[in-house]
């Protein structure tokens, strides 16, 4: 009934001028952007991030000091004192915040008690599932028939794993940890508390890092298989130079110069938090939020929830093939006996 | 081994957390923006209208280039869809735009079934989305949309009401597609008539219940403008390809002998308005509509028409999967039981058949033995007679020879000259 024609390019002329009252060669197609951005702001944005590692490497400071207000678990429930749980816990809070007319929903999702028993078999589990779970809900959400007009988005974008500053090598823990997750969420590894560091060491540990999470087939985010173009290579192929970023947390404020920053005060000197020169704070948070956010969102939605929903929707057909394969065995056999002897 | 313990904080109703900084989440709506550009967009407009309504002309006229294409002819038989692709480029924005023509539409002398074809096809744009969405190795992000994100309605200048044609198809198409009602060739109606003409239209259209799509006024930036703009509709249009000379520009429009109409002044026609809402302000929100309202009330019903549920009767809620497999088991039964039905009837005739062949066996058997029967008797009987008659010759020749005796005992006793009698009589008894 319908045929589709060959697709035509006719540009049309004068392209390019902005200006919009009776101009006859601007039909006004790129106000799509505009409304496109509209739309945005309006609906807000969402984003979910996971910390994970032993406790004291500083999570929650660095969570509050990426978003500049108090986000972590700690200032929302002050415990009177600080236990150790027995097993991983998954606490995840929620936070609604605003800059320049962007809302965004901000979910912090913390996991204390990781790698801090004696025997840490299988401390990744808990994590796993609750990331898997989340896949879950979001696809039962989207096969239900009546939906939401927008499936509230809780699966977990990125995931920042903290490595202990220890100078060496990365720990069997670590290694195991990132090479199950990499497969289903996007890890950004961090080398904690880098302040205790020196340049020199920094970069020897960077290397080392670097070499065994190739060694072990770990990718990380930017993930080098899906870089778009030659322009997106350039960009992330800088960037995977420099990770892990070292980093060093602080949301306290002090005096440097004539003019507050954020940093940490010893005696021999004050670092700067946001001075490149001291800590690659600063990559981690362009990285994060300023340029490649909805890059970490896509990628989850279109690649790493895409998986799971395959390897989801393939158990359940796994079922049915057997299910199809005795019964043609069964068929056949009918018509064998089917065939009766001719009367004599 | 590590257990769980999940502990969710305020998950709906997050707190508002103050920022003492600029953290820098504000180019949010910029790399969502980027990522757009890059990807490209599409739009798929429908063009519903008579022939010879100016519908080719309108879009040449609306997106400033030439498609391709030629007039039809008003002898169609029935209505056919005609759909072209093309891609626009203008400053860094890439458009796939696709115009869907109806071709023959109002031609036919019964217009019953014209808006069926407009209908399946809508449909199936719907249904190659749906089926794709529901594929398991699905790739939508790079798919390409062909759903219908408007649909222009021409309707012809007659200056009086709505013709029931329009009425119906409208009708039809409301809950299927945004529709943007038109008075195609409005050069024709003087402007007093027009207002009424337009008044009378959007009375019909809301008398008859027809939803056609009202420009959003939710958002401070746009709603004055689209307010003011769903006041206007149904927009009057005039479309023009051609250029004419007016003081020392060069504008599109229309000459006739009495003076031009310039297709770019707001006092000549609302084209400008049309292309503004159209194109410059709600080209997005058409897109959303298209997507979150009639898609998802198509593959609502589509879905529950398959038989899929939400919640069973005990209001627990079924997945997708389960009723899928509950179908299939369901579908796998109907198929063996139609199976079995099938080879108890084929081994019935098979009974039957042998069954007669037995008794046309048993028949020729009887007819045999019948015949054989038969024979035997006329043999009998044959043979019977043969005797009775060799027993007559028989005794025939026993005579005889008794007879010649005689006459020979009687000639030697009398003599020769009876000899010649005895021959005579002797002839005359053998004879």
């Amino acid at each position: 009934m319908s045929e589709t024609a060959k697709p035509h390019h006719p540009v049309p002329p004068g392209k390019g001028e902005k200006t919009h009252d009776s101009d006859f060669s601007y039909v006004g197609i790129d106000a799509i952007l505009e409304q496109m951005r509209r739309k945005a702001m309006k609906q807000g944005f969402e984003l979910n991030i996971m910390v994970v590692g032993q406790s004291g490497l500083g999570k929650s400071t660095l969570m509050n000091t990426l978003f500049k207000s108090k986000v972590s678990r700690k200032s929302v429930q002050p415990v009177p004192e600080e236990r150790i749980p027995k097993t991983v816990e998954i606490k995840s809070i929620s936070h609604d915040i605003e800059e320049k007319g962007v809302r965004m929903k901000l979910t912090v999702i913390d996991t204390p008690g990781f790698g801090d028993q004696i025997n840490n078999e299988n401390c990744w589990q808990p994590i796993m599932k609750f990331i898997n779970d989340q896949y879950e809900t979001y696809l039962q959400e989207e096969i239900n028939i009546d939906r939401k007009k927008r499936i509230p988005d809780s699966r977990v974008h990125c995931c920042i794993y903290f490595i202990p500053p220890t100078g060496h090598c990365l720990r069997p823990l670590d290694v195991e940890f990132m090479s199950r997750l990499s497969k289903v969420v996007n890890i950004v590894p961090v080398i904690a508390k880098a302040d205790t560091l020196t340049l020199e060491e920094r970069d020897h540990f960077k290397q080392t890092i670097r070499g065994e999470l190739r060694a072990n087939g770990v990718d990380v985010y930017p993930q080098k298989e899906f870089d778009e173009d030659a322009e997106d290579r350039v960009i992330n192929d800088k960037i995977r130079e420099m990770i892990p970023f070292a980093v060093v947390g602080s949301d306290q404020e002090y005096q440097v110069n004539g003019k507050r920053i954020l940093g940490r005060k010893t005696k021999w000197g004050t670092i700067e938090v946001e001075n490149i020169a001291h800590c690659e704070f600063a990559y981690l948070r362009d990285l994060l939020i300023r340029t490649h956010m909805q890059n970490i969102k896509d990628i989850t939605g279109s690649i790493h929830y895409e998986t799971y929903r395959v390897r989801r929707l393939n158990e359940s057909n796994t079922h049915f093939t057997s299910h199809q394969t005795t019964f043609t065995i069964r068929k056949q056999q009918t018509e064998r006996g089917c065939e009766f002897a001719a009367p004599q | 081994m590590a257990s769980t313990e999940i502990a969710r904080q305020a998950g709906e109703g997050a707190r508002a957390v103050p920022l003492s900084g600029h953290v820098g989440f504000d180019s949010m709506p910029d790399q969502l923006v980027n990522k757009s550009v890059n990807h490209g967009f599409c739009f798929n407009i429908l063009c519903v209208g008579e022939t010879g309504m100016g519908k080719s002309t309108l879009m040449d006229t609306l997106f400033n280039t030439k498609f391709e294409g030629e007039p039809t002819q008003h002898n169609q038989p029935g209505v056919t869809l005609k759909s072209n692709t093309y891609e626009l480029q203008e400053s860094n924005v890439r458009l796939k735009l696709t115009v869907v023509n109806t071709v023959g539409f109002g031609d036919q002398i019964n217009k019953e079934d014209s808006y069926k074809s407009i209908v399946e096809f809508i449909d199936a744009q719907f249904e190659a989305y749906l089926q794709e969405e529901l594929k398991i190795k699905r790739t939508l992000h790079s798919y390409h949309d062909t759903r219908i994100h408007a649909c222009l309605y021409f309707i012809a200048p007659t200056g009086h009401s709505l013709k029931s044609l329009d009425l119906v198809t409208m009708k039809k198409l409301d809950s299927k597609v945004n529709i943007i009602p038109i008075i195609a060739k409005s050069d024709a109606i003087s402007k007093s008539e027009l207002a009424k003409f337009k008044i009378k239209i959007t009375s019909e259209l809301v008398s008859n219940g027809v939803q056609i799509y009202q420009f959003p006024t939710d958002d401070e930036s746009v709603a004055e403008i689209n307010s003011s703009m769903n006041s206007h509709l149904p927009f009057a249009v005039v479309g023009s390809t051609e250029e004419v000379k007016l003081g020392n520009k060069m504008v599109k429009a229309r000459q006739y002998p009495w003076g031009t109409v310039q297709v770019e002044n707001e006092n000549h026609c609302d084209f400008v308005k049309l292309r503004e809402m159209l194109i410059r302000v709600n080209m997005e929100d058409l897109r959303e509509q298209t997507h979150t309202r009639h898609y998802e009330l198509y593959r609502r019903c589509k879905l529950e028409e398959m038989g899929f549920k939400d919640t069973d009767p005990d209001s627990k809620p079924f997945s997708l999967q389960e009723t899928y497999e509950a179908k299939r088991n369901e579908f796998m039964g109907e198929l063996q039981k139609k199976e079995e039905e099938m080879r108890q009837m084929f081994v019935q005739r098979v009974k039957e058949k042998e069954a007669e062949l037995k008794e046309a066996e048993k028949e020729l058997h009887e007819k045999f033995d019948r015949l054989k029967k038969l024979h035997q008797d006329e043999k009998k009987k044959l043979e019977e007679k043969k005797k009775s008659l060799d027993d007559e010759l028989n005794m025939f020749k026993q005579k005889k020879t008794a007879a010649e005796l005689l006459q020979n005992q009687a000639q030697q006793a009398g003599g020769s000259s009876t000899l010649k009698r005895d021959k005579e009589r002797k002839n005359l008894g053998s004879l």
